[in-house]
């Protein structure tokens, strides 16, 4: 890793300028999380009075444990659900913001404000929208001869999240989607279009396949956030019921060690979404690094 | 564009306009919610139209807030949640621009292994070691204060990289420079480092009060105290009274006012919103 050529001398500065930094992340970030190892591989009673080292049992009890698999499964429609929604959503709505050239930064803005919302303050707003006996949308659908109702159907449920999830991330891969777009040369779509090509296929030819960095960026992105930052929207909607039909891994983490007080599940699935949050952050990374290459 | 098609740019506006209504309309059914009196909730379906119990909701949010659920006025659930929000963007901005700048103006052992257990924050969510995180707190005696609330969330590997790199891009001679003037250290960081990096500073202080104002599972877990609650975990404890006693004109102003400033916050700063997000995340 570089330096500068030139650096200041110093014995001890170095060291107390990088205390606060690295005092915090032993304490709150190292120190759990090797805790959390450790207690991956122990059983305790209810009580907390004993626990017992049981090597890798935790983990394989998850394997065996069907609300276990199923809490997999419902995350992997979750993130696949979500991501693709806000991604497409993102996708459209930036191709075409980027052909207007006065109204550009007007649409911008009222499409980037949804960052700022809090996944929980999501989860409500639709949650309102989709409630059973006030909400609009069960009254439209019914109207077609559906009836909503998150609080019997896992479908329905696991729509609503996805529909919170995905609509706080469209802001998010908009601007990423624009401006990849915008780095794209204006002479190779020029070109296209002198040649005769159709906007449509210059967007599928050239514009989408100069897009694919962002979009794989991207997706890393959003499986990240699907995964690890709706605990919000879960807990304050859905609560990961009707029947265990929206609890994703990290709501079942929260649920299974502060509910239901099984610390040593709880540390191994931690573990184990330890392992996946290293995966995507790595493989982020390989790929930033690479692109930086370009 | 390159070819100028008069039915085209009719439809590309078409779908942005549907697109930016989709987006407005949840934000939109809340402030009309929040502008109505309990009876219009009781009668089945929300109006589409904003009534005129707005200043009544609001002004009964704010100073009382729902006492009967436990949830203690909207007023000071936003001021705990602005200092919490101010003390994490200001705690991530200074231990990040101090480490940053220890890691590239200075040689020294194991800078390497630092530099490492700084990235290793990244891949280490609150969600995935919410337990043990929770217990050393207790034991640190941090819960339901507002130390407890920040200093756990501070370590910010993205903002230690990014000013990492903008330092790399910093020339050489001003360092040069600075030390043939006879500056120590402590006075180049503060006289020449800090003004370079206003822009970057003010960048990341919008995406990181953002990210401090919606925390929620943290406050959740560490407070119980409702003196501590913050606005954005405080409207949970809201919706779950309100389930069986609608309440949602009140609990739809308690929304709007906990969206509201980090809202705003990106409405006006947006240009340096998209740089600070642009610029963390690659």
């Amino acid at each position: 890793m570089q330096t500068k050529r030139m650096t200041f001398p110093g014995r001890w500065l170095p060291y107390a300028l990088l205390a606060p930094q690295v005092i915090i992340t032993l304490i709150f970030f190292i120190w759990p999380a090797g805790k959390a190892m450790y207690q991956s591989l122990l059983r305790e009673d209810a009580f907390g009075l004993r626990s017992t080292f049981v090597g890798l049992e935790n983990f394989a009890r998850l394997f065996r444990d069907g609300a276990y698999l199923n809490s997999l499964s419902v995350t992997v429609v979750f993130a696949v659900g979500t991501t693709l929604i806000s991604m497409s959503v993102a996708l459209l709505l930036a191709s075409t913001v980027n052909r207007m050239i006065r109204s550009r930064s007007t649409y911008t803005t009222l499409l980037v404000w949804p960052y700022a919302i809090a996944p929980a303050i999501a989860g409500v707003l639709w949650w309102f929208i989709f409630n059973p006996s006030i909400g609009i949308v069960p009254y439209l659908l019914e109207m077609v001869g559906y009836n909503w109702n998150h609080r019997t159907s896992g479908n329905d449920a696991m729509l609503l999240v996805i529909l919170a999830a995905a609509w706080k991330q469209i802001s998010y891969n908009f601007l990423f989607f624009l401006a990849g777009m915008q780095s794209i040369p204006q002479s190779l779509i020029e070109a296209a279009a002198i040649d005769g090509a159709s906007p449509m296929k210059r967007f599928w030819t050239i514009v989408f396949p100069l897009l694919s960095p962002t979009t794989f960026f991207l997706m890393v992105v959003n499986v990240v956030y699907a995964m690890f930052d709706t605990f919000g929207i879960i807990h304050a909607t859905t609560q990961g019921g009707p029947s265990q039909a929206t609890n994703i891994l990290v709501y079942k983490v929260y649920a299974d060690g502060f509910i239901g007080l099984n610390l040593g599940s709880s540390a191994a699935q931690s573990v184990i979404l330890m392992i996946i949050v290293i995966l995507l952050t790595v493989v982020q990374f390989r790929f930033i690094e690479r692109r930086v290459n370009y | 564009m390159v070819e100028n098609r008069p039915w085209a740019n009719l439809f590309a506006h078409t779908i942005l306009i549907i697109g930016v209504a989709l987006v407005v309309f949840p934000v939109y059914i809340a402030i009309v919610a929040s502008t109505h009196g309990p009876g219009e909730f009781l009668r089945g379906t929300l109006p589409l139209l904003p009534g005129p119990h707005a200043i009544d909701n609001y002004t009964a949010m704010w100073s009382t807030g729902l006492s009967r659920a436990g949830a203690p006025p909207a007023g000071q659930m936003l001021w705990n949640s602005f200092v919490m929000a101010m003390a994490i963007t200001i705690g991530k901005l200074s231990i990040s621009l101090l480490s940053a700048f220890a890691i590239v103006y200075f040689r020294f052992r194991f800078r390497m292994f630092f530099f490492w257990i700084i990235f290793i924050t990244l891949m280490l969510p609150v969600e995935v070691r919410i337990i043990p995180t929770f217990q050393v707190v207790a034991d640190l005696k941090m819960l339901n204060s507002f130390a407890g609330l920040s200093i756990p969330l501070i370590a910010s590997a993205t903002a230690t990289f990014l000013f990492r790199q903008f330092f790399m891009t910093v020339p050489e001679e001003m360092l040069e420079a600075a030390r043939v003037d006879g500056a120590g250290p402590l006075k180049f960081f503060k006289d020449i480092l800090m003004p370079l990096s206003i822009t970057n500073i003010a960048a990341l202080f919008v995406i990181m009060f953002i990210y401090g104002w919606n925390q929620y599972l943290w406050p959740l877990l560490i407070t119980t105290d409702p003196d501590y609650y913050t606005i954005v975990m405080g409207i949970q404890r809201m919706t779950t009274a309100a389930d069986g006693d609608p309440q949602w004109h009140l609990v739809m102003a308690a929304v709007v006012m906990a969206a509201l400033p980090p809202v705003l916050v990106v409405l006006f700063m947006q240009r340096l919103f998209v740089k600070g997000l642009t610029e963390t995340e690659k």
